[in-house]
C-alpha cells in the first residue's frame, strides 16, 4: 500500500461570474522516503493541489490518503513551507521554531531541545534570541525548515521554498535540505517551475499542464542522479539530456495553450 | 592616516554642530509664537482693540487660575475631567477592537452588520447625548458613555480592516500546525494589528475629549465642560479660556503619554 495516495482530485474555483477549474482528475502515489516534484508553468495549480494534499482546502472531488487514512490538519501529519519563509517578525528566532510545537501542546523539554539541536545541525548557531529581521534570506529559510519539522511531519510539503533566495544561496540550501530530509527519512512534495530544481532534487517529476492543471507526464529520475546531492546532480552527464527533454514538453506545453 | 580620521571626526562634530544650532533656531521660533501671541493678546484687550468681555486677556485668565487653585475647584473639576476621559478612552478603545475580533471571528456577523456599521459611523454621535443621559442617569455613567461611543465605531472599523490585512500566509503556516481560530487570532492578528492598534488610541484620546466635553455641557454640573458652559451662561469668558487652556494642556499631555506608550511598545 502506498504512503501517500491522491486519488482523482478535481478542484473548481467558484465566482459570482466564473468557475475556474484548477485541477482536474490528478492521481498519483507516493511512497515513504520519496521526493517527488510537480513542475509546471504558472497557473497550474500547484499550489491547490499542494493546499489539497495538506488538507488546508477541501477538494470539489476526489480523496487524498495518508497511510490510508484522510489527511487532516489536526495530526501535525504534514508539514508546509512557504515560498517566503514566514517567520512571525515579532516571535524570536526559538520562539518561531517552537510555534508548532506549542500550538499542538507537544512543547516537552525533549521536543524542545530536538528542535534547537536541529536549528545547530542547520548550521544557526547563537540565533534563538535573535529576531528574524537580524537574519539574511538563506538563514531565514533554513530557521522555516527548523520550524516545519520540529513537529516531525510524515510528509513536507514545500511550495517554491528556494525561489526568493539569490542563486548562490539556494543551490546550498537545496543540498542541506535533501540531507536533512535523507537523514530523517522524510517524504517531501516539492512545487517548483524550475526545471533544474526539480530534476536534481526529485525521485520522480510530474509535469503538470495548466488550465485546468492535469498530469501532462511523469519523468521518474535514472537511479545515478536520485543517489546524488542536488548540487552534484546538476553537473552530473545525465542532467543536461534529461533538462532538454522536460524544457521541450514544457514549451510544448506552453504553445499548446498559447 | 591619522590626518584622515580626524577630518571625519571633525566633519562629524559640524554635523551635530549644525543640527543643534538647526534645533535651537526651531526653539526660538516656537517661543517666538507663543510670546507674540499671548502679549498681543494681552495688548489688544488692554488697548480695547477687542472686546475685553468677550476674549478676555492672559493676565485676567491667570489671576481666575491661581482664584481657582486655591478654592480647589480647578482641580476638582479637572480631575472629574480627566477620570471621564481616561475611561471613556479605554472603553471605546477596548469595546471596538472586541467588536472587531467578533467581526473577524465571523464573516457572516461582519457581512450582517456592515450597513449598521456604515450608518453608526455617520452619524454624529454626540447626538445621543440627552438619550444617554435620561437612560444612564446624568453623572460618571452616561458622560464615559459618551467619551467611548464616540470611538468605538471608528475603531471597529479601522482595526477590523487591519485584521483582514494581515497576510494569509502567516494564517496558513499556523494552519498547517492544526492551529485553531482562535491561536490563529492570538498568534499572528493581534500582534500583527499591534502597531494599528496603539494607533487608534491616539485618535481615540482627541475623540474621547470630545465626547466628555460634550456631555459634560449637557449635563452641568462638574467637569471642565461644565466649567465652559457655565462660564458662557454667566458671561463669564475667562472662566471659558481658563477652561480651554486647560483642556490644551492636558489633552497634549494625554496624547504625548500615548506617544510615550507606542514608542516604548513598538520598539519591542
Amino acid at each position: 500500500m502506498s504512503f501517500l495516495k491522491v486519488q482523482n482530485i478535481q478542484h473548481t474555483y467558484f465566482t459570482k461570474d466564473s468557475r475556474t477549474t484548477a485541477l482536474s482528475d490528478i492521481s498519483l502515489t507516493v511512497e515513504e522516503g520519496e521526493f517527488v516534484s510537480i513542475l509546471g508553468p504558472s497557473g497550474c495549480g500547484k499550489t491547490t493541489l499542494l493546499s489539497i494534499i495538506s488538507s488546508l482546502i477541501k477538494p470539489t472531488q476526489g480523496t487524498v490518503l495518508l497511510e490510508n487514512k484522510p489527511v487532516s490538519t489536526a495530526n501535525n501529519d504534514i508539514g508546509y513551507m512557504l515560498q517566503q519563509d514566514y517567520l512571525f517578525p515579532w516571535k524570536t528566532i526559538e520562539e518561531n521554531i517552537l510555534l508548532g510545537l506549542k500550538l499542538s501542546k507537544q512543547l516537552t523539554e525533549k521536543n524542545k531541545s530536538a528542535a534547537l539541536n536541529l536549528l545547530q545541525q542547520m548550521g544557526l548557531s547563537d540565533v534563538e534570541k535573535q529576531l528574524p529581521k537580524q537574519l539574511s534570506g538563506g538563514m531565514r529559510q533554513r530557521v522555516a525548515l527548523v520550524r516545519t519539522l520540529a513537529t516531525e511531519p510524515k510528509l513536507l510539503m514545500l511550495d517554491e521554498p528556494f525561489s526568493a533566495l539569490d542563486y548562490q544561496t539556494k543551490l546550498k540550501l537545496e543540498d542541506l535540505v535533501s540531507q536533512t530530509l535523507d537523514e530523517f527519512g522524510k517524504t517531501a512534495i516539492l512545487v517548483t517551475h524550475d526545471i533544474g530544481e526539480a530534476i536534481a532534487m526529485s525521485d520522480r517529476v510530474y509535469l503538470l499542464s495548466s488550465r485546468p492543471g492535469r498530469i501532462h507526464k511523469t519523468f521518474e529520475m535514472p537511479e545515478e542522479l536520485k543517489t546524488l546531492s542536488p548540487f552534484n546532480s546538476r553537473n552530473h552527464e545525465a542532467y543536461p539530456s534529461l533538462f532538454q527533454t522536460i524544457w521541450k514538453e514544457l514549451e510544448s506545453l506552453e504553445q499548446g495553450n498559447g | 592616516m591619522n590626518k584622515e580620521t580626524d577630518k571625519v571626526e571633525l566633519l562629524h562634530k559640524n554635523y551635530i554642530r549644525s543640527l543643534q544650532v538647526e534645533k535651537r533656531w526651531i526653539r526660538f521660533y516656537q517661543a517666538i509664537i507663543f510670546l507674540v501671541f499671548f502679549s498681543s493678546w494681552e495688548l489688544f484687550s488692554t488697548k480695547q482693540w477687542i472686546d475685553p468681555l468677550i476674549f478676555s486677556s492672559p493676565s485676567k485668565i491667570w489671576i481666575l487660575f491661581i482664584n481657582k487653585l486655591q478654592d480647589g475647584s480647578l482641580l476638582t473639576n479637572l480631575g472629574v475631567t480627566l477620570t471621564e476621559t481616561v475611561f471613556g478612552f479605554i472603553l471605546g478603545t477596548f469595546l471596538g477592537v472586541l467588536l472587531a475580533a467578533i467581526l473577524w471571528w465571523s464573516p457572516m456577523i461582519s457581512k450582517i452588520l456592515d450597513p449598521y456599521l456604515v450608518i453608526l459611523n455617520a452619524m454624529p454621535k454626540v447626538a445621543l447625548g440627552p438619550v444617554l443621559i435620561v437612560a444612564l442617569s446624568p453623572g460618571y455613567p452616561s458622560i464615559i458613555a459618551m467619551g467611548a461611543i464616540i470611538s468605538v465605531i471608528i475603531t471597529t472599523i479601522v482595526v477590523y480592516t487591519a485584521f483582514k490585512e494581515v497576510d494569509p500566509n502567516y494564517l496558513k503556516v499556523l494552519q498547517t500546525f492544526g492551529a485553531t481560530r482562535f491561536q490563529c487570532f492570538k498568534e499572528a492578528i493581534i500582534p500583527a494589528c499591534f502597531p494599528t492598534i496603539i494607533s487608534t488610541l491616539k485618535v481615540n484620546v482627541g475623540l474621547s475629549w470630545v465626547g466628555v466635553i460634550v456631555g459634560e455641557f449637557l449635563v452641568s454640573s462638574k467637569g471642565l465642560g461644565y466649567m465652559i458652559i457655565y462660564g458662557f451662561q454667566v458671561f463669564n469668558f475667562t472662566l471659558v479660556f481658563l477652561s480651554l487652556l486647560v483642556i490644551a494642556v492636558f489633552a497634549t499631555i494625554m496624547y504625548q503619554l500615548v506617544d510615550f506608550l507606542e514608542k516604548k511598545l513598538i520598539k519591542e
